[in-house]
């Protein structure tokens, strides 16, 4: 390769074509056009017409330099120019492409991807196979080495994963090698870390390695902590560099549910230090809605910040049974609790009355042995809403008479009379210690220390039920702590006292644990492994390499030993888990985890991330030589005078359509359009079709056209409307004129139709047709403008021309077209679904059930009821989605297909059903 | 034709006359159709002679016959009425359409030659005058002017011959009766001596008549550029030149020239002048050539 700047010559011998230019100029110039000979009568008046002097036979001087530029240009294509070669020298043999895929790299990814699809063009063209691993991800068989071109359609598809390398796999990546030889390329992510050494070490063993490292610093922003009042964030970076400026976000759900912002910060990392850390003081609501902090602008996992129980502050309402005695603090009954629960839970004091208004997590009631009826209600009524209400033995209740003779509302357990008093001075026996938790207890899994004794409690009634409700338990098997659920909340009754009179419990670490595994408390940072042992926790949302969040549905739950070793992988990856009430956000960086850029030996060579692709200038000069080819022609064409008349056009429109080589191929496929209206027409009118619109989300053109199949196979079971299978019809192309009914459900991200397709959906609707529109989220809104696709709803429809719309009314022909209904439930059983208003005038007659109404078919109806789910069937013909619980909701379903019914009924009767002459008939029918 | 000249009598003579027969009809029923936009009637002297039409009463006066009282009229009043008809007495027009090779040029594919055009306009005017009962006979033919249908198809055959082989044509005008009408149909392009010596010939006989230049539009607008070698249609004439374009204006300037002395020749022996282009309409041309025979009676 011949090297001229930044452009490399492939052929450079070539170019010594260019020295023949000036003598081509000579001959070219000498070479005048060629005559055309032409008839003509008039010739007679011309004989002795002489041409000007200064005419010459020769070309003029710019058609001379057209044809020279044309020239220059071919031999310069030829020669194979190339834009900034690359010149080193690649090797043989095949060649390992190693990119860490780690969180480190979602970052600078799309510059990664760039920089191995250029890897495998060089090794392409040096005719290496390739093999592209992720170290995250590592191949479970043996290496296979492809050609370069079949693992670059890879490339594209790879993405990085939010977890480090498992060093085990590694090992075991590694063993499997055996003694191949090749040369390695590894795409670092810059992360010094244990696995890197070995990994090192066994490539160099196999060949040359080079490394290719850069891309901006890895930036993560370790948990957030919960301290005096402010939330600590910690950034941490792997290079010490300048100055750097951050904007964190904090993200939670305002209080109409919609994910936004709730707090920023700017901070800045002063130059050279590694990290920074900035706080951020948050009100307790505000703090209680956040669900993740952000790096802004940072795509990768270990920007994100989940947060958990740890952020949030549980309201915790304390009530006693017996006024507080001044001075005897330590005697107090929720003096313990107090202590326990202060650090990490809001205390709420008050009656029980005013408490409940604010909707605590949990209310203790320590020693309260009877409420009043209004009390007891309202409780129950909070409880049965999810509330925890924690009640604590103690003399009041052990000399009351509650729930006695029969279960308390407010006690798990029924208790028998009187107390027991074990090791006192009075009774013999040592006092108990707890007996070890059992599995299914919540406790499961706490160490239980030997200074725990109880002395006195509330002994349970034997019972049936007893057994179940038993959450801890003494040595000698009497309950301890007993449970009861209450609707979606539920009740806990401590046998002891809140304080040390009766148990050494409240002394003790572990009823600081024991409340918080009852998630009356919540635990104020990252639990250990004892905390978590015998605990199963289930993923809720998970994290992927760029740090966005997905459901996390089919992951398997993950053990509490698992969770606590953090080591992430396909099964565990960073996110949100949950176990039962609390929750706990494993988040890519722990607290104490330092980021420590990668030190590669002298000896491996170190590249940047930055590449220069080499460009392939040939193709474009030898198009620019076409062109002037082209040129030439027309401007040779002109000078002779040929460029005339109708032969002359078409010659013109040739050279410029070869100026302009990309000219859509047009014609054809107006012809294939054409063949496809026909067809389309042919279909939708042979028989009744139902359609609904591509709304251009696949699943939810997919959900529509299932629940036409089943609406439309109900119908043909049932009526004389015997419909063949639906179609989906595109507003833009497809005419609307076939169809009777459209089914058009509303997403939110469905584009809005053009012009065009709107004048064509108002002819439909002026033509007679049908449109239902649904919203689908009858579930989380009435119709309005209140939910996203409601306003989407809203959007679509300005421009149709649709008359003023009502509730559907009670008599409207729907009601009776086929069935006689007066609900119109889908999935969801809204009653808002609304139809063409009645006329004015419309009145009701005497003796007549209905009104006379309107003589039109309505053109809308608008509703949110995801008829489409209700009525969808599979090929097989059975529901596919669940539709309410049980029987109720099979009936839901079949309302729901016989709304469908009366609907195309409607369509395609019009108010044949309003018609007086059935009144006789209805009347009987409805027993009036 | 890639032969020949086929003779008499050859083979070819069917299929000659075939092609003959063939473009006979279409001629002369498109001249019929072009003449009866005209025509609407037999026309008349508009005085008083021999003819078949009443032409008016007027009183006895000495010297008339009085065989040619009209009874009738008279006894309806005290005088004596003469019935009178018209005098319609024939004309003779000789036409003479030019067929040298120059009028086969057409400068469009879509346009008529000027030979087509010249042959549809010969024959319409012969139908208008057949019909209006003159003699019409064709200079190329040399018979003498007659009238009657047969002469009609006589006239279209002789116009359907193929061309000469000249490249420019002259009036012949062999036996032109005195006192007759003549028009001469061609592009006048050739020699302008051979026009001056027939308009001389002609004015020697008091004949009197028109002189209807046909052109195609390119012949006047000259749109040729670049490099070109003109040649005429027979192939006699050659003119070179490297740019066509410069000649534009001064071949105009010539054509002009060549107008206005046919023009002056015709002004000077009693004649008309018209010019006609085959990118207009046939029957402007029609109206102007039966007018200009109007005029020149």
């Amino acid at each position: 390769m011949w090297m001229l700047g930044p452009i490399g010559f492939t052929a450079p011998l070539l170019l010594l074509g260019l020295l023949a230019l000036p003598i081509l100029w000579i001959l070219l110039r000498a070479v005048p056009p060629a005559p055309i000979r032409r008839r003509f009568p008039g010739v007679a008046l011309l004989l002795g017409l002489a041409d000007d002097e200064t005419q010459t036979d020769r070309t003029p001087w710019w058609l001379l330099l057209i044809r020279m530029l044309a020239a220059a240009a071919i031999i310069i294509g030829f020669a194979g120019p190339v834009l900034n070669p690359q010149v080193e020298d690649t090797g043989s043999g095949p060649l390992l492409v190693v990119v860490d895929g780690t969180w480190a790299d979602a970052p600078d990814w799309a510059r990664r991807q760039d920089r191995i699809a250029v890897l495998m063009e060089e090794a392409g063209r040096a005719g290496r196979t390739v093999a592209l691993i992720q170290r995250t991800e590592l191949p479970a068989g043996p290496l296979e080495f492809l050609s370069a071109d079949r693992v670059a359609t890879e490339v594209a598809g790879i993405e990085p994963n939010p977890w480090e390398p498992d060093p085990e796999a590694q090992a075991a990546w590694i063993e499997g090698l055996g003694d191949a030889r090749f040369d390695t390329v590894w795409l670092s992510d810059g992360l010094e870390r244990e696995t890197r050494a070995p990994m090192l070490e066994a490539l160099e063993a196999r060949g040359r390695v080079r490394v290719i490292e850069g891309g901006r610093p890895v930036q993560a922003l370790a948990p957030v902590l919960y301290e005096d009042g402010e939330v600590l964030l910690n950034v941490r970076r792997a290079v010490t560099a300048g100055d750097a400026e951050l904007t964190l976000d904090a993200i939670g759900r305002d209080p109409a549910g919609t994910e936004r912002v709730l707090a920023r910060t700017e901070m800045t990392i002063p130059a050279g230090a590694d990290g920074a850390e900035t706080a951020l003081s948050l009100p307790p609501e505000l703090r209680n809605r956040i669900t993740r902090f952000q790096i802004a602008g940072l795509r990768s996992a270990a920007a994100v910040s989940l947060t958990d129980d740890s952020l949030k502050r549980r309201e915790v309402a304390l009530i006693a049974g017996r006024d507080d005695r001044e001075g005897l603090e330590l005697l107090s009954p929720v003096h313990y609790l107090r202590q326990a629960l202060a650090p990490t839970a809001d205390l709420l004091d008050g009656g029980l009355m005013d408490i409940l208004p604010a909707n605590p997590d949990a209310i203790v009631l320590a020693d309260v042995a009877r409420l009043a009826p209004l009390e007891q209600d309202a409780l129950l009524e909070w409880i049965d809403e999810g509330g925890l209400l924690v009640r604590f033995a103690g003399p009041r209740l052990a000399a009351s008479d509650v729930s006695r003779d029969e279960l308390d509302p407010l006690m798990p357990v029924r208790l028998r009379e009187g107390g027991r008093s074990i090791g006192g001075a009075m009774s013999w026996g040592e006092p108990r210690t707890l007996r070890p938790f059992t599995e299914g207890s919540p406790f499961f899994g706490l160490t239980i220390p030997d200074e725990v004794t109880v002395s006195s409690q509330v002994m349970a009634q034997p019972d049936p039920a007893l057994g179940e409700r038993v959450i801890a338990a003494l040595a000698d098997g009497t309950p301890l702590v007993t449970r009861r659920p209450i609707g979606a909340g539920q009740v806990v009754l401590f046998h002891v006292t809140a304080n040390a009179e009766w148990s050494t419990l409240p002394l003790s670490g572990l009823f600081v644990e024991m409340l918080e595994r009852l998630a009356v408390s919540t635990r104020p940072s990252m639990p250990t492994i004892d905390d978590l042992t015998g605990t199963t926790w289930s993923a809720d949302h998970v994290l992927d390499g760029f740090g966005d969040l997905h459901d996390a549905e089919t992951l398997p739950g993950v053990s509490g030993e698992r969770l606590a070793e953090r080591r992430f992988g396909r099964e565990m990856p960073p996110g949100l888990y949950t176990d039962g009430e609390r929750s706990l956000a494993l988040n890519v960086l722990a607290e104490d985890d330092a980021l420590v850029p990668a030190s590669w030996p002298a000896r491996i060579p170190v590249e940047g991330m930055s590449i220069v692709r080499e460009t392939r200038l040939a193709g474009p000069i030898l198009a620019v030589a076409l062109m002037l080819l082209a040129l030439d022609l027309l401007a040779s064409l002109w000078l002779s005078g040929r460029l005339r008349g109708g032969r002359g056009v078409f010659a013109g429109m040739l050279a410029l359509a070869l100026l302009l080589p990309s000219a859509p191929p047009a014609m054809a496929q107006d012809a294939d359009a054409e063949g496809a209206d026909d067809a389309l027409a042919i279909a939708a009118t042979g028989e009744v079709v139902l359609a609904h619109v591509i709304t251009g989300d696949p699943q939810l053109d997919k959900l529509a056209d299932a629940g036409l199949r089943g609406l439309s196979e109900g119908l043909f079971n049932r009526t004389s409307v015997e419909p063949a299978e639906p179609m989906a019809v595109n507003l833009e192309t497809d005419e609307l004129a076939f169809f009777p009914f459209l089914y058009w459900p509303v997403s939110e991200n469905q584009p809005i139709p053009t012009a065009e397709a709107y004048a064509r959906l108002n002819r439909y609707l002026r033509s007679g047709g049908m449109i239902l529109f649904d919203t689908r989220d009858a579930d989380i809104g009435g119709y309005g403008g209140s939910t996203p696709t409601g306003r989407k709803l809203q959007q679509l429809a300005a421009p149709l021309d649709i008359p003023p719309l009502e509730p559907i009314p009670q008599d409207h022909v729907l009601t009776r077209t086929f069935y006689l209904l007066q609900d119109f439930p889908g999935r969801y059983a809204s009653r808002d679904v609304w139809v063409e208003s009645a006329p004015e005038d419309a009145e009701l007659a005497d003796g007549m059930p209905f009104r006379n109404l309107n003589d039109n078919v309505t053109p809308v109806v608008i509703g949110g009821n995801d008829w489409a789910s209700a009525w969808a069937v599979d090929r097989s013909g059975a529901p596919l989605y669940p539709v309410g619980r049980g029987f109720a909701g099979e009936r839901q379903r079949e309302l729901a297909l016989r709304f469908g019914v009366n609907l195309i009924m409607h369509v395609l009767t019009g108010n044949y059903k309003s018609d007086q002459v059935h009144v006789p008939a209805l009347l009987d029918r409805l027993g009036q | 034709m890639s032969e020949a000249q086929p003779h008499q009598g050859s083979p070819h003579l069917r299929s000659r006359a075939e092609g003959l027969a063939a473009a006979l009809p279409p001629l002369l029923a498109q001249a019929e159709h072009l003449a009866s936009t005209v025509l609407l009637g037999e026309h008349g002297r508009r005085r008083a002679g021999m003819g078949d039409e009443f032409w008016q009463y007027r009183h006895i006066a000495p010297g008339d016959e009085a065989r040619e009282i009209d009874w009738r009229r008279s006894a309806k009043s005290d005088v004596h009425f003469i019935r009178q008809k018209e005098w319609q007495a024939a004309q003779s027009v000789v036409i003479w359409v030019d067929g040298s090779q120059s009028m086969r040029f057409s400068g469009d594919r879509n346009r008529p030659a000027k030979a087509d055009r010249a042959r549809l306009l010969a024959l319409a005017l012969s139908v208008l005058l057949v019909r209006g009962g003159e003699r019409v006979g064709l200079s190329n033919i040399g018979a003498p002017p007659r009238s009657g249908q047969l002469q009609l198809v006589r006239i279209a055959e002789a116009l359907t011959e193929s061309l000469s082989d000249e490249d420019y044509g002259t009036p012949e005008t062999p036996g032109l009766p005195s006192h007759a009408r003549a028009v001469f149909i061609s592009d006048f392009m050739g020699d302008m001596a051979g026009v001056e010596a027939a308009l001389a010939k002609a004015a020697d006989r008091d004949v009197r008549g028109a002189l209807f230049q046909i052109l195609d539009p390119v012949e006047e607008a000259f749109p040729f550029d670049g490099r070109t070698i003109f040649q005429s249609m027979g192939g006699t004439l050659e003119h070179e030149t490297l740019k066509a374009g410069d000649l534009k204006q001064r071949y105009l300037e010539r054509l002009a020239e060549r107008k206005d002395r046919l023009e002056q020749l015709s002004r000077v022996s009693g004649w008309l002048y018209g010019c006609h282009h085959t990118g207009d309409s046939a029957q402007a041309a029609l109206l102007w050539l039966y007018g200009a025979l109007e005029r020149a009676r």
